[in-house]
C-alpha cells in the first residue's frame, strides 16, 4: 500500500489532537508514516503508532527551533524523497500551512488547503472543502505532483489502530538559505488550562453584548463547565474585552467544534466565516432579529445575564 | 540609498455580497462587487509606516487581476502608496495559488525590491500561502505573520503571535513580510490623497513581459481541480425558544439530548 507523509504537530513530544485525526485520515488513503521534527521523538512514537503509524521518521537539530519554517521544509523535503509518498498531509495551522506552501513548490506539486475531510478517488486523494464562509462545498483535487493537503482540525474523530511505528533517523541538509529568519526569542503562550481554541470540541464564545472585559468571566465559567474553549468576536476584541488570540471569525480563527455556543454576539459575516462549519450551533441574544438565529440548532431569546449563569449551574447539576 | 517595498494586494469579491461559482467552477466576479481585501489594507498601512520611518523609500503596490482589480490599486495609492503594477492578461483566469505565486514573483523581480509586504491571507481564499511562496521562489528571508514590524539597518524585525507561542523574528533584507490585522489600523484615505492617486502611474504588465508561458498559469496550468461546487443546502430551521425563566433549562435539555452534557 502506498505511505502518506503526515507531518507531526507537538510540543516536546507531546502530539497534538489534530495529527492524530491526521493519521486517522492518512488510513484511508495508504500507510501513515509520521515525520517528527525536533525534540521528544521517544515520548511520540508510541502515540504514533497506537494511532497508526507504520514509521516514524525523526530528525533533531537547532535549526527547527532557531529559524523560521524553512528547515523544516527541508526536512519534510527530505521525507519525502526517502518514501515517495502518496500525499503528504499536514495540520491547518499556521505553521502548518506555511511550510506546506514552500514543500508543494519543492516537490512540484499542487497544494490544497483546509481540508474538512479526505477520501481516497480514482486519480489520487479527495479533498472536501468549505469556502465563502461555509455557503458552498466543494471537492478538489490536486493535478500535478504528490498531493499537499492540510486539514482543519476537528475533521475526523482520531480512531486508534495500533501499527509498527518503526522509528527512522531521517537525514536532513539544511539549505544556505533556510536560516535567514532567526527565531530571536520565543514566550510559549501562558496556559488558560483550557482546550486550545481551534482544537476544542465545544467553543464558547461571548461578544458585544457581554459588554465589558470583566464580564467575560461568565462565558469562562460556562466554558469551564463544559470543558470547553473560551472565544470572542471582533467586536469584543477590537474593545480590549478579551485578547485577540481568541478573536473566532474571517480575521481571527477559523473553528469548527462539535458544538459552538454564540452568546451576545449577532453573527455578522465576519464571524460566521470562522465559525460557520460548527457541527451544532447555539445561541443566546436578547434581539430575536439577530442573524445568528438563522444558523442554529438551538437558539434563546433572552439576556445572557440570566441565562448564560442559569446554564452553568444546570451543566454542573447534571454533569454531578 | 532607496528602500523599495512592493505590496501586494488582491482585490476580492466583497464578503458580504453573494458569492458563488460560475460554471468553470471558478470565483464567479461578475455578479459581486469586489474591493481591496481587507487584510490587505494592514499591508499597505505597514508599508507606508516603513517607508515614513526611512530616509529615502518607495513603495509599489502590486496586483494580479482582472480589469476591475485596479480598484484595489487605486484604494492603496490613494491611502499613499507611490505606484502600481498591475499584471492583467486574459490567460490568467482561473489560476490557483502556485501560478498567482509564480507571476507575482516575477513581476516583483521585475519592479526591483529590498522588501516585499503582503496580508496574512486574503478573504476571499484564506489560504495564507502566498508570503510563504513568494520567499520560497524569491529566495529570502519569510518574515510573516507579524503583529509589528520594523525595519532599520538592513534588517526586518517583529512579532509573530504562533499558535503556542510569541516569537520575536529577524532577518536581513531583501524579505518577504506578512502582516495580520493586529499590526495596527489601516488609515482612511483623505480627499488630497484620493485626488494625488488619479495622477500616479499604474504600470500594466502582461504574461509575455513576465515571460511566462500561459500554460504555466490559468485553469489549463492549474495544480489542483475542483471537481465540485454545491452549495451548503440551508440549515434547517432550528428550535428558538424565548426566555421566560426556563430559557437556560430548555437549552441544558437540548444540549443533554445531544450528549454534550
Amino acid at each position: 500500500m502506498a505511505e502518506v507523509l503526515v507531518y507531526v504537530d507537538h510540543v516536546d513530544g507531546a502530539v497534538r489532537k489534530p495529527t492524530l485525526e491526521l493519521l486517522t485520515l492518512a488510513r484511508r488513503i495508504g500507510d501513515p508514516v509520521a515525520v517528527h521534527l525536533g525534540a521528544g521523538a521517544d515520548a511520540a512514537a508510541a502515540t504514533l503508532a497506537e494511532y497508526g503509524a507504520v514509521k516514524v521518521l525523526t530528525a533533531d537539530a537547532p535549526e527547527f527551533a532557531d529559524y523560521l519554517v524553512a528547515p523544516k521544509v527541508d526536512a519534510l523535503q527530505a521525507a519525502h524523497e526517502a518514501v515517495s509518498p502518496a500525499a503528504v498531509l499536514l495540520p491547518s495551522s499556521t505553521e502548518g500551512k506555511e511550510i506546506a506552501a514552500r514543500l508543494a513548490l519543492r516537490i512540484g506539486s499542487g497544494i490544497i488547503t483546509d481540508a474538512v475531510d479526505l477520501e481516497a478517488g480514482d486519480s489520487g486523494p479527495v479533498a472536501t472543502q468549505s469556502v465563502f464562509a461555509a455557503s458552498f462545498t466543494t471537492k478538489s483535487r490536486v493535478t500535478k505532483g504528490t498531493p499537499v493537503i492540510t486539514v482543519k482540525p476537528n475533521s475526523a474523530a482520531p480512531e486508534t489502530a495500533q501499527a509498527a511505528g518503526t522509528v527512522e533517523q531521517l537525514s536532513v541538509t539544511f539549505g544556505e538559505k533556510s536560516t535567514g529568519t532567526k527565531v530571536v526569542s520565543r514566550t510559549p503562550r501562558e496556559s488558560t488550562g483550557r482546550p486550545e481554541l481551534t482544537e476544542a470540541a465545544i467553543v464558547v464564545s461571548g461578544g458585544r453584548g457581554v459588554n465589558g472585559a470583566e464580564n467575560f468571566s461568565i462565558i469562562e465559567e460556562l466554558a469551564d463547565a463544559l470543558g470547553a474553549a473560551v472565544g470572542a468576536s471582533r467586536a469584543a476584541v477590537d474593545a480590549g474585552w478579551y485578547p485577540h488570540t481568541h478573536q473566532v471569525g474571517q480575521t481571527g480563527k477559523s473553528v469548527s467544534p462539535q458544538l459552538y455556543i454564540a452568546a451576545g454576539i449577532s453573527g455578522a459575516i465576519q464571524h460566521r466565516a470562522g465559525m460557520q462549519t460548527s457541527k451544532t450551533i447555539v445561541a443566546i441574544n436578547k434581539d430575536s432579529e439577530a442573524p445568528i438565529f438563522d444558523l442554529v440548532d438551538y437558539g434563546v431569546v433572552g439576556d445572557l445575564f440570566d441565562v448564560v449563569p442559569k446554564l452553568t449551574e444546570e451543566v454542573k447539576t447534571r454533569k454531578g | 540609498m532607496s528602500l523599495r517595498i512592493v505590496v501586494c494586494v488582491k482585490y476580492v469579491p466583497d464578503a458580504t455580497g453573494d458569492r458563488h461559482f460560475a460554471d468553470d467552477l471558478t470565483v464567479d466576479r461578475d455578479d459581486v462587487d469586489g474591493l481591496l481585501s481587507e487584510l490587505d489594507e494592514y499591508a499597505v498601512e505597514q508599508a507606508l509606516q516603513i517607508a515614513e520611518d526611512a530616509e529615502d523609500a518607495e513603495v509599489t503596490v502590486l496586483t494580479v487581476g482582472p480589469e476591475d482589480a485596479r480598484d484595489a490599486l487605486r484604494k492603496a495609492l490613494s491611502m499613499g502608496a507611490d505606484k502600481a503594477v498591475h499584471v492583467e492578461d486574459d490567460d490568467l483566469h482561473g489560476t490557483d495559488a502556485i501560478g498567482t505565486s509564480l507571476v507575482l514573483a516575477k513581476a516583483i523581480e521585475k519592479t526591483g525590491y529590498d522588501l516585499v509586504v503582503c496580508g496574512m491571507a486574503s478573504t476571499d481564499g484564506t489560504m495564507g500561502v502566498l508570503p510563504a511562496m513568494l520567499a520560497e521562489r524569491l529566495g529570502v528571508p519569510q518574515v510573516t505573520l507579524l503583529s509589528e514590524v520594523s525595519v532599520a539597518d538592513g534588517k526586518v524585525t517583529g512579532r509573530r503571535d504562533g499558535d503556542t507561542a510569541t516569537e520575536q523574528l529577524e532577518a536581513a533584507l531583501p524579505a518577504v513580510v506578512s502582516v495580520t490585522d493586529q499590526s495596527g489600523e489601516a488609515r482612511y484615505p483623505s480627499f488630497k490623497g484620493i485626488m494625488a492617486a488619479k495622477k500616479k502611474p499604474v504600470q500594466s504588465l502582461d504574461l509575455d513581459d513576465l515571460d511566462i508561458d500561459a500554460d504555466e498559469v490559468g485553469l489549463e496550468g492549474s495544480w489542483t481541480a475542483v471537481d465540485e461546487a454545491a452549495e451548503r443546502p440551508a440549515r434547517t430551521a432550528g428550535t428558538i425558544v424565548t426566555d421566560e425563566g426556563e430559557g437556560a433549562k430548555q437549552l441544558a435539555e437540548f444540549l443533554a439530548g445531544q450528549k454534550f452534557i
